[in-house]
C-alpha cells in the first residue's frame, strides 16, 4: 500500500515535472477561480471555448508546416482575408452598407466553400514556392503575408463590414441543450471533431508519417520514395483550408470583419504550437499537445482579465510564458546529454 | 559468453612506466539505461600512436569525450605529466593541450580556411592603438604556416566549403596543431579517405610523432592499426581488456579480443547462383559533364556486383542517378526486359529496387523518429487497410517491426526507441530492413558497412549473402578492398566517371582493381 501510494506521487510529480507551465496555470486558475466571481460560470467557459477554438484550428493548420521544418508566417493575414471575404459575401441583401450592393444574398454554407476554396488557392501558392521555387518558408510566407494583406485592403477598400445575416452570427452564439446551467457551444463540437481529426490523420495516415518523415529527414524521406514536393504542397494547402476555416468562424464571433484582422495570429499560432512541443528542428509534434499549448494562452488571458491587470500587460505576461515555457522544454533534453 | 584474462602484463610490456604524458584511470560513464564506460584505462606515451579499438558501442568515443571535457565522467582520473587534473570543458582541454579531430567533422563550410582554424581564438591587434580587431594578416600567415606543417598547399583564404573531405580533415589536423597540442585525439580519420590520402594523413601523424606528440588513433581499419601504431588498447562493452605493444598483435588477435569470441571467417559463405540478367544499363550519362558517363553493365539475377573504384570515382552518383536522385541527359534502363523511366527514387521503388545510401546520418535515418517509423516509412502504402494507400494498418507495421528487430538481431528496448539513440551499426540494420520490408529484387548498396563494427558487418554481409541466394540482385559500392573482393560475384571499377572494366570475383585482386580504379583519362 505504501510502495502504490509512493509510486503514484513519483508519477504525479515526473508529470508536474514535465509540464511545469500547465501545472502553473492551472493552480493559477483554481486560485483566481475562488477569489474572483463568475471565473468558474458557463459564461466565462464559452469565452475561453469560443476563442481558444478558433485559435486552435489555426495552430493546427500552422503545426504540419512546423513539423516539416518549415513555418508559416501568412497564416494570421489569410484568416482576416478569410474573415474579410466571408463578411463580405456573407452580409445581409437588405443591410443598406453592403459593399458589393450586385452580389446577391447567398447561403452562409455557400459562403464557407467559397472561402475554403480561396484559401485552398493562397495554401497552394505557398506550397509551390516552397517546393518548386525552393524559396525558404520563412521567406516564401513573408513574401505571401505581405501579398494577402494587400488583396484584403484592396478588396474591402480598407473599410470595416458588418451586417451580418442572422444564421451566421448564431454559428458562435448557439448551443446544444438550452438549459441554463449546461449547454454545449457549436464552437465545442467544431474544435473535438478537428482535434480528433488531425490527430486520426498525424497517427494513423501515410501522409501524417510521411510529414513526419520530411520534418525527420526530408533527403532520406524522398529516398525512401515520399514525393516530399506533393506531401509539402499538401500540408501548406491544408493549412490554408484551416485558416480560411478559422477566419471565416471568427468574423462570424466578432460580427464583423475588417483587413486587420488576424494581423499576429501566426505567431501566437507558432508559439503555442511550440509550448506544445511541437519542435522547430522538425519530426515533433502531437495534436494534444498543441490543443494544451494554445489553451495556455488562453487562460493565461483570461486569468489576467478577470484578475483586472492592464490589458497592455498582456503581451509581456505572454512573452515571458513564451520564452520560460520553451527554455523550461529544452532543459529536459539538455539534462540528458 | 566467456572472458578474456585482463591484460596483466601492461606494465611489464614498457620499459618505462614512469614516461605516460597521459593517464585516465577507472573512467566510468553511465547514460540513461547504459553503462557507457566502466573502469576504462588509458595510457598515452609522448611521440607514440595508440590506437583504441573496440566494436561499434565498445566505449571509445565515448572515453574520448570524457578525456576532451565533451562529457563529465562519473568517477575516474585523468593525470597528465602524472598530476591530477580536472577538464571541465573542451576549451580547457585545449589549453591543456588536448585537440580532437571529431569522426564528424564539423567545419563552417562557408568562412575561409583561416578563420576556421582560429574560430574563438583569432589573433587580435589594436587599432588606433585601443580598438580591439582581428588581425586578418597574423591570422593567414599563421595559416599558410600551419598548412605547410601538414602538407598542405591552400590559400588559407580559400572557403572550407570548396574543399574535399580530405582535405577539410587536414585543416581540422591543422587547427589542433596550433593550439600547440601534446595530445591527439584522431577518430576514424581515415574512413572517407582514399589510400593516397592516407598516406599523406600517415605523414602528417610521422611528424607530430617526431615532435612528442601522444596520439590516440580510433580505428575500424586492420592494416591502418598494425602499421602505423606502437600501443594498442582494446575496449569491449565499455570495458578495458588491455593494452599491447602492436608488434605483438595480428588482426586475428585483435578481433578475437574486441570480439570476445573467434571469428572463424570475416566473410559468410556465398551460395547464390547469378541467373538471367534482370537489370540492364546503357550508355547512361549524367546531367553534369564532370560526373557519371556513357556507363554500361548488366546485372543477373541472385548476383552480387560489386563496385569498386577510388573516392570521385562518380560511383554514388551513378547509382544515384540509377535510383532518380540525380539527373541524367541520355542512357536506358532496362527491368526484368521492360524499358523503365527513373526521375524521382519513387519510380525506382515501384519497379521493385532498393538503394541504400551512403550517408547514414545525411540521406538515411530520420533521427528524432521512432524505429518502428524509420522501417515502415518506404513500404507504408502496402500497410494500409484495403490498400487503400491512406489509412494505416499500425498491427501489421507492429508485426513487420518486430519481425525485422528479430530477424536482423537490431538491438533495441523496443520498436518506439529512437533511431538516433541506436549504434551505427543497428542503425544501418534498420535502415537495410526498410528497404526489405518493400521486398525488391535489386538492392543497390552504397557502402553499407562503412562505419560500422566488425560484429555487425558479418550481420550485415550475411544478409546480403542470404538475400542473392533468394535470387535478389545487389549492387554492392565498397570502398574496402577485402570486402569488394570477399563478398562479390564481379566487380564493377569506375575511375573519374567511367566504367574502366570488369573482374571476376573468384580471381580478383587489389592489383587488378587498382589497375582499373586508376585508368585516367591521359589529355
Amino acid at each position: 500500500m505504501e510502495l502504490r501510494k509512493k509510486v503514484f506521487l513519483d508519477k504525479f510529480w515526473a508529470l508536474v515535472k514535465a509540464n511545469p507551465i500547465v501545472v502553473l496555470l492551472i493552480v493559477a486558475s483554481i486560485v483566481v477561480g475562488f477569489s474572483v466571481d463568475n471565473f468558474f460560470s458557463w459564461g466565462n467557459f464559452g469565452n475561453l471555448v469560443s476563442n481558444t477554438a478558433i485559435r486552435f484550428l489555426i495552430a493546427i493548420g500552422v503545426s504540419g508546416c512546423l513539423i516539416t521544418k518549415g513555418t508559416d508566417l501568412s497564416a494570421g493575414r489569410q484568416v482576416g482575408f478569410a474573415a474579410c471575404l466571408a463578411g463580405v459575401l456573407v452580409q445581409r441583401g437588405d443591410y443598406t452598407g453592403r459593399l458589393y450592393k450586385n452580389i446577391p444574398e447567398m447561403n452562409m454554407f455557400v459562403v464557407l466553400l467559397i472561402v475554403l476554396a480561396a484559401g485552398a488557392v493562397f495554401g497552394i501558392v505557398n506550397g509551390l514556392i516552397i517546393s518548386k521555387l525552393k524559396v525558404p518558408p520563412f521567406i516564401a510566407t513573408l513574401g505571401t503575408q505581405t501579398i494577402i494583406y494587400g488583396i484584403s485592403l484592396i478588396f474591402t477598400d480598407a473599410q470595416p463590414i458588418g451586417g451580418f445575416q442572422k444564421p451566421y452570427i448564431n454559428l458562435i452564439t448557439g448551443r446544444i441543450g438550452n438549459v441554463r446551467s449546461f449547454n454545449i457551444p457549436y464552437l465545442l463540437i467544431v474544435a473535438i471533431a478537428f482535434g480528433a481529426l488531425f490527430w486520426f490523420i498525424y497517427n494513423k495516415t501515410t501522409h501524417g508519417k510521411y510529414m513526419y518523415a520530411i520534418g525527420g529527414n526530408e533527403v532520406a524521406a524522398e529516398v525512401s520514395g515520399v514525393n516530399t514536393g506533393r506531401e509539402i504542397i499538401r500540408i501548406y494547402t491544408v493549412a490554408g483550408l484551416m485558416y480560411a476555416f478559422a477566419g471565416y468562424l471568427l468574423a462570424a464571433k466578432s460580427g464583423g470583419a475588417a483587413a486587420s484582422m488576424g494581423q499576429g495570429y501566426e505567431l501566437e499560432a507558432i508559439a503555442g504550437c511550440t509550448i506544445g512541443g511541437v519542435s522547430t528542428t522538425g519530426g515533433i509534434g502531437t495534436v494534444p499537445g498543441i490543443l494544451v499549448g494554445v489553451l495556455v494562452f488562453e487562460v493565461l488571458k483570461i486569468i489576467l482579465q478577470f484578475l483586472g491587470v492592464n490589458p497592455y500587460y498582456n503581451y509581456i505576461a505572454q512573452g515571458l510564458v513564451i520564452v520560460v515555457a520553451v527554455a523550461l522544454d529544452i532543459r529536459k533534453y539538455i539534462a540528458k546529454k | 559468453m566467456f572472458n578474456l584474462p585482463a591484460s596483466v602484463d601492461f606494465v611489464g610490456s614498457f620499459e618505462d612506466m614512469s614516461e605516460f604524458l597521459l593517464e585516465m584511470r577507472d573512467v566510468s560513464k553511465s547514460f540513461p539505461g547504459v553503462k557507457a564506460l566502466d573502469n576504462a584505462q588509458l595510457r598515452l606515451r609522448p611521440g607514440k600512436v595508440h590506437a583504441l579499438m573496440g566494436e561499434n558501442g565498445a566505449g571509445k568515443s565515448t572515453l574520448m569525450k570524457c578525456m576532451f571535457g565533451i562529457y563529465k565522467m562519473d568517477e575516474g582520473e585523468i593525470l597528465i605529466d602524472g598530476v591530477r587534473t580536472e577538464i571541465k570543458d573542451p576549451m580547457e582541454a585545449l589549453m591543456k593541450g588536448i585537440a580532437m579531430v571529431h569522426q564528424e567533422l564539423q567545419p563552417i563550410p562557408a568562412r575561409t580556411i583561416g578563420e576556421n582554424i582560429f574560430l574563438g581564438r583569432y589573433p587580435m591587434k589594436k587599432a588606433l592603438g585601443f580598438i580591439p580587431m582581428v588581425d586578418h594578416k597574423k591570422m593567414y600567415d599563421d595559416t599558410t604556416a600551419l598548412l605547410k606543417k601538414v602538407r598542405m598547399d591552400f590559400d588559407p583564404r580559400e572557403k572550407v566549403g570548396n574543399l574535399s573531405v580530405s582535405q577539410m580533415q587536414s585543416v581540422e589536423i591543422a587547427k589542433a596543431v596550433s593550439a600547440n597540442c601534446r595530445v591527439l585525439i584522431l577518430d576514424e580519420p581515415t574512413s572517407s579517405l582514399t589510400q593516397n590520402e592516407v598516406e599523406a594523413l600517415f605523414r602528417i601523424v610521422e611528424d607530430l610523432k617526431a615532435e612528442g606528440v601522444a596520439i590516440v588513433y580510433i580505428s575500424h581499419k586492420m592494416d591502418e592499426i598494425l602499421r602505423i601504431s606502437d600501443d594498442v588498447s582494446i575496449m569491449r562493452d565499455g570495458k578495458y581488456i588491455g593494452t599491447w605493444p602492436a608488434n605483438e598483435l595480428t588482426t586475428d588477435v585483435i578481433i578475437t579480443k574486441m570480439v570476445g569470441r573467434e571469428l572463424s571467417n570475416l566473410y559468410p559463405k556465398r551460395e547464390n547462383v547469378p541467373g538471367e540478367v534482370v537489370f540492364e544499363v546503357e550508355d547512361f550519362t549524367s546531367i553534369n559533364p564532370k560526373s557519371f558517363r556513357n556507363v554500361s553493365f548488366a546485372l543477373r539475377k541472385g548476383e552480387i556486383l560489386g563496385v569498386g573504384g577510388l573516392v570521385g570515382a562518380q560511383r554514388t552518383e551513378l547509382m544515384e542517378g540509377l535510383f532518380g536522385v540525380r539527373s541524367h541527359v541520355s542512357g536506358t534502363i532496362r527491368y526484368k526486359g521492360k524499358e523503365i523511366v527513373v526521375n524521382r527514387p519513387k519510380d525506382a521503388i515501384d519497379q521493385g529496387i532498393a538503394m541504400l545510401t551512403e550517408d547514414r546520418r545525411g540521406s538515411g535515418i530520420m533521427g528524432v523518429l521512432p524505429v518502428s517509423d524509420n522501417i515502415s516509412i518506404a513500404a507504408l502504402k502496402h500497410y494500409t487497410y484495403l490498400k487503400n494507400g491512406i489509412t494505416l494498418d499500425l498491427r501489421r507495421i507492429d508485426e513487420l517491426v518486430d519481425e525485422n528487430v528479430h530477424k536482423m538481431n537490431i538491438k533495441t528496448p523496443s520498436g518506439k526507441t529512437l533511431i538516433k539513440s541506436l549504434s551505427g551499426g543497428n542503425q544501418q540494420k534498420v535502415l537495410v530492413g526498410r528497404w526489405l520490408a518493400n521486398d525488391p529484387d535489386v538492392l543497390i548498396l552504397d557502402e553499407p558497412t562503412r562505419g560500422i563494427d566488425v560484429g555487425a558487418k558479418y550481420e550485415i554481409y550475411c544478409i546480403i549473402a542470404d538475400l542473392a541466394k533468394q535470387g535478389k540482385s545487389i549492387i554492392m559500392i565498397s570502398s574496402e578492398m577485402g570486402e569488394l573482393i570477399g563478398m562479390s560475384d564481379r566487380i564493377m571499377v569506375m575511375c573519374d566517371g567511367k566504367v574502366t572494366g570488369f573482374v571476376e570475383g573468384a580471381n580478383a585482386t587489389q592489383e587488378a582493381i587498382m589497375t582499373y580504379a586508376t585508368q585516367f583519362d591521359h589529355k
